[in-house]
């Protein structure tokens, strides 16, 4: 083996040294000109499909005719409504976060350590909420904990009390369990995707050298997992921070966030230059945010292994407990609620079973010409949700190694840009398509392209959270060595780089695909043809009266859940040999 | 740094020169680097799904006529087949948003129309649209089968009235036999104590009907005086209303009648929304299980136009359309497809919409103008009083 080693590194150094410069010159241009090619695709990427719209409703709307109009900005400031939309719009959304990683985190332990069947189920189920609709998720919840919910009606009858036990109507915490409810599982797949790379060698050590639980916490684990913390926290935070669903619907008006307010600007009251300047002033905030992130994101190499064994079977009282412990939440968390939906899929009014909900999708009663039969609209989801995938994919990657500052210093500079998209206004972003995208050869506003290209903005910054954290802790020497060893670029990016990141990819496949199966904000503000996905057409249902909508919405939900189960399984075994589930 | 550096030399290296080691390493790969079918499938679905999508760029010619329009629009197969049949044009209808955001986006791109028709525009929004100089002005023929009432821009004939819907209180027809409750008839008695906790209403910010029931109790208590609708609005909340986000929510989740979980049997909803719980059941039952209140000042009446978009390259085709619209094939179609009503006095109803529907006699009503100039101002009044 040794003389193995010692002869290659022998061979490559004599390669060098007989390569000519000229043909040196020539190849190191070409790889340069490669490398700006690469990064010119995601911010290319940026500046077409967001940058350029984004600037263009701006100067509209803030420059209608040539004259600058700031009293927006003014009265943001002047008026103490706005501030304090800002302050509660941050403060839920920050609680919102720490609640999440307080589940998480311990699930992500249980997920990584520990053995036990069904493991890709489970976080396939965790990861359905994402894909709900805010309506049918408030339906729910109502069916489980509402006055007349199930859980309250068993409560009262086991316990004889005279008023429902559970009363969280309108209320912050209700908010709060939803957003839980919505993002546990970002933060799970985040976490768990970097921990189970981790080589256990240094916490091995340190049990050794007789570390406490506690130390074993606070001193190993946190520290290494911290990139991964990070990015979890930054991607549950921007998405309750512009939560607005959830806010209005479960909170109820007296609620309201910046999101809100730039959609009832810019809709209801058609006040462009006010919807601007929130819009600018949500970006802004949210620029300065990710510049303190990236800040903290300080550059941490940690050991890395591709195929850590990492879990162990369930032996102990302890172990039972905390893997029982986790199940447990999960299923009271986010199964319940998904169950209370399916069950009111197939039960009628007066009670019985019952599956018409399901057939009476099929069929077009009203002979109308906009009639959706549902496996066109499933067909449609999957087309576009398997394009954005793919592409946030590709751009995701590139802007990754971009980030990591593997293609040149200056890269990580765009940090904070990418991740702005999730933190725009669907509308605003919406309108700016409208009129920027209007002419050849970016003739594309009613094309039903627009719909994975936006998609993909929002995807792209899951993709980037889920690789950067693993990445960014690959130790430079290991792709080093194995160019010593004669491997090609290609080479150690398939052998070094992403046996590491694949589990990190994949995370990020899963969130790509989930964001656009479940993206309704911006799917409806593109003037489209007819391309209904399914959230469509459960907004479609839910928008008439009649029993028979409302059971066939909640039907669709049942199918749009199945369909993104199915796909989150077979994501899951896309994952290359050698990784092995969580 | 490093990095880079390295990645250009390994380029030339595998280019001009390949070591028996690295020969070696390509091999032991060959196996791994095989992608599996299934992830190679995958790619070419979404590779060619791309590349299918890709030149459905719209594209306009005479004989196709654009529509521009609302997600809430609908309209039979075989009633537009016929409008293909009769004129050689076909209809492309595209949909975007809300009522708001469509005429929105319209306005945005008026230079540059994304269509030749638009429809949806309601009297809510009708002067926005009319002060942004969007339409072609143009007189149907078939405007003499509809009533002055509907006509809110005879003379100029910008935009042409096509469909009207009230905004009604709706009730659970079982809670209020149940209870022996009456019916509220007036908007004062909804403040009383035995209609304490029963109604669900839209916020006017957020959503069309809401601010339709806003409009209804403007143009009833006024905005000045001794008492305003803010004071009537506040007896509401002291009376323990709920203020949904939309109208979904309000009708689904709050609405007794609809079954799931909500205790409020009153809601603020359409006055077509009763024939709808009938239609949309199945089987049918034989009464309606909720019913509309039609009484005098307490319904809203919104009223739907279509206007021809400057910038056309099918004036005759867009008028064609309007005609259309109006005529008594999609004026009778429009009912089970929209559930709005009529404004062709010669449209028939649905049997479902005769037995079912009720008709406001007095339904409010506020000049366009005054409510586009003012909206903002009593939206903004509204939530610093009601939700603040």
């Amino acid at each position: 083996m040794d003389r193995d080693h010692s002869s290659i590194v022998l061979s490559t150094g004599v390669t060098q040294r007989v390569t000519p410069k000229v043909v040196k010159r020539e190849y190191s241009m070409l790889a340069r000109m490669l490398r700006s090619a690469l990064i010119l695709l995601p911010l290319g990427f940026l500046v077409v499909f967001y940058v350029y719209p984004l600037v263009t409703i701006f100067g509209v709307s803030l420059a209608p005719e040539g004259q600058l109009d700031l009293s927006g900005f003014t009265r943001i400031i002047t008026g103490s409504y706005y501030l304090e939309t800002l302050a509660f719009t941050f403060g839920q959304a920050l609680l919102s976060t720490a609640l999440t990683l307080v589940f998480a985190l311990p699930s992500a332990y249980v997920f990584t350590r520990y053995q036990f069947p069904g493991k890709s189920l489970l976080m396939a189920l965790a990861t359905l909420p994402f894909v709900l609709p805010t309506v049918v998720v408030a339906s729910a919840f109502l069916a489980l904990i509402g006055p007349r919910g199930l859980l309250n009606q068993a409560l009262m009858s086991i316990l004889t009390l005279p008023e429902p036990p559970i009363q969280l109507e309108r209320t912050l915490t209700l908010i709060l369990v939803v957003h839980v409810f919505y993002n546990y599982a970002v933060a799970l797949r985040i976490i768990a995707g970097f921990w189970a790379n981790q080589n256990p060698r240094m916490e091995e050590a340190a049990r050794v050298l007789g570390a406490d639980s506690w130390q074993l916490w606070w001193r190993i684990r946190l520290p290494i997992l911290r990139p991964a913390i990070l990015a979890a926290s930054i991607l549950v935070f921007i998405f309750t921070f512009t939560s607005f669903g959830v806010v209005l619907i479960l909170g109820g008006p007296q609620y309201a966030t910046l999101e809100v307010e730039i959609y009832r600007q810019a809709t209801a009251i058609f006040n462009l230059p006010m919807a601007a300047a929130l819009s600018l002033v949500q970006i802004g905030f949210m620029l300065l945010l990710m510049i303190v992130y990236t800040r903290l994101q300080r550059k941490l190499s940690s050991d890395l292994v591709s195929s850590a064994r990492l879990a162990a079977p369930v032996r102990s009282w302890r172990d039972r407990l905390l893997v029982g412990g986790t199940l447990l939440f999960m299923l009271l968390m986010l199964f319940l609620p998904l169950l209370a939906l399916v069950l009111r899929s197939v039960v009628a009014l007066d009670g019985t079973v019952t599956l018409q909900y399901f057939q009476q999708l099929n069929i077009n009663a009203r002979g109308s010409v906009l009639f959706v039969p549902p496996i066109n609209a499933v067909g449609n989801s999957l087309a576009f949700a398997l394009m954005t995938t793919v592409l946030s994919l590709v751009l995701g990657l590139v802007t990754a190694y971009l980030l990591s500052g593997r293609l040149g210093r200056f890269g990580q500079w765009f940090d904070p840009i990418f991740m702005l998209p999730l933190a725009t206004s669907a509308v605003t972003l919406g309108f700016g398509y409208l009129i920027a995208l209007d002419e050849p050869p970016l003739n594309l506003r009613s094309s039903p392209i627009l719909v994975p290209l936006a998609h993909t903005l929002v995807a792209l910054p899951f993709v980037v959270r889920s690789v950067l954290p693993s990445l960014r802790s690959l130790p430079p020497n290991l792709g080093e060595a194995a160019q010593v060893l004669g491997a090609d670029g290609w080479q150690v990016f398939r052998r070094i780089d992403l046996p590491i990141i694949s589990r990190g990819l994949l995370v990020g496949a899963t969130f790509a695909f989930t964001v656009s199966m479940g993206e309704f904000g911006a799917t409806t503000f593109l003037a489209r043809p007819d391309t209904p996905t399914i959230p469509v057409v459960i907004f479609r249902l839910l928008g008439q009266p009649g029993a028979l909508n409302y059971g066939q919405a909640i039907a669709m939900s049942v199918i749009l859940m199945l369909v993104s189960a199915i796909s989150f399984i077979s994501i899951e075994r896309l994952r290359p040999a050698g990784t092995r589930e969580f | 740094m490093t990095y880079l550096i390295t990645f250009s030399t390994r380029r030339q290296r595998s280019g001009c020169f390949v070591s028996p080691g690295l020969e070696c390493v390509r091999k032991c790969h060959q196996g791994k680097m095989e992608m599996d079918s299934m992830k190679r499938s995958l790619l070419a679905v979404a590779l060619s799904l791309t590349l299918a999508l890709t030149p459905v760029v719209a594209q306009e010619s005479s004989s196709t006529l654009t529509l521009v329009t609302h997600d809430s629009f609908s309209a039979s197969e075989d009633v537009l087949a016929a409008f293909t049949a009769e004129t050689g044009i076909t209809v492309e209808i595209l949909r975007s948003g809300d009522a708001g955001t469509m005429l929105n986006q319209s306005i945005l791109s008026k230079e540059n129309p994304l269509g030749d028709v638009l429809f949806g525009v309601d009297n809510t929004f009708l002067s926005r649209a009319l002060e942004a100089d969007l339409f072609i002005p143009y007189e149907s023929p078939v405007l003499e089968n509809v009533d002055e009432q509907f006509q809110l821009d005879a003379g100029e004939f910008r935009v042409t009235p096509v469909d009207y819907g009230d905004v009604c209180l709706n009730y659970d027809v079982a809670y209020m036999e149940a209870n022996q409750l009456a019916l509220p008839e007036r908007l004062q008695d909804l403040t009383q104590p035995e209609y304490a906790g029963l109604l669900a209403v839209q916020n006017p910010a957020t959503s069309s009907p809401g601010l339709a029931f806003l409009m209804v109790t403007i143009a009833v208590f006024g905005t000045e005086g001794d008492y305003t609708y803010l004071d009537y609005w506040q007896d509401l909340v002291a009376n323990d209303v709920y203020i949904a986000d939309d109208w979904s929510d309000a009708y689904y989740n709050q609405f007794s009648a609809t079954g799931n979980g909500g205790n409020r049997p009153l809601v603020v909803s359409y006055a077509s929304s009763p024939p709808a719980e009938v239609f949309f059941r199945d089987p049918q039952p034989e009464t309606a299980p909720t019913g509309s209140i039609v009484a005098d000042g307490t319904c809203f009446r919104q009223i739907e136009f279509v206007g021809i978009l400057q910038g056309t390259d099918n004036l005759e085709g867009a008028q064609q359309w309007v005609d259309f619209m109006l005529g008594q094939q999609f004026q009778s179609d429009m009912p089970l497809q929209m559930f709005v009503f009529p404004v062709n006095a010669d449209a028939t109803l649905p049997d479902v919409f005769a037995r079912f529907a009720a008709i406001p006699e007095n339904p409010v009503s506020l000049p366009a103008d005054e409510i586009d100039s003012n909206r903002e101002q009593w939206i903004q009044e509204w939530t610093e009083t009601i939700l603040r």
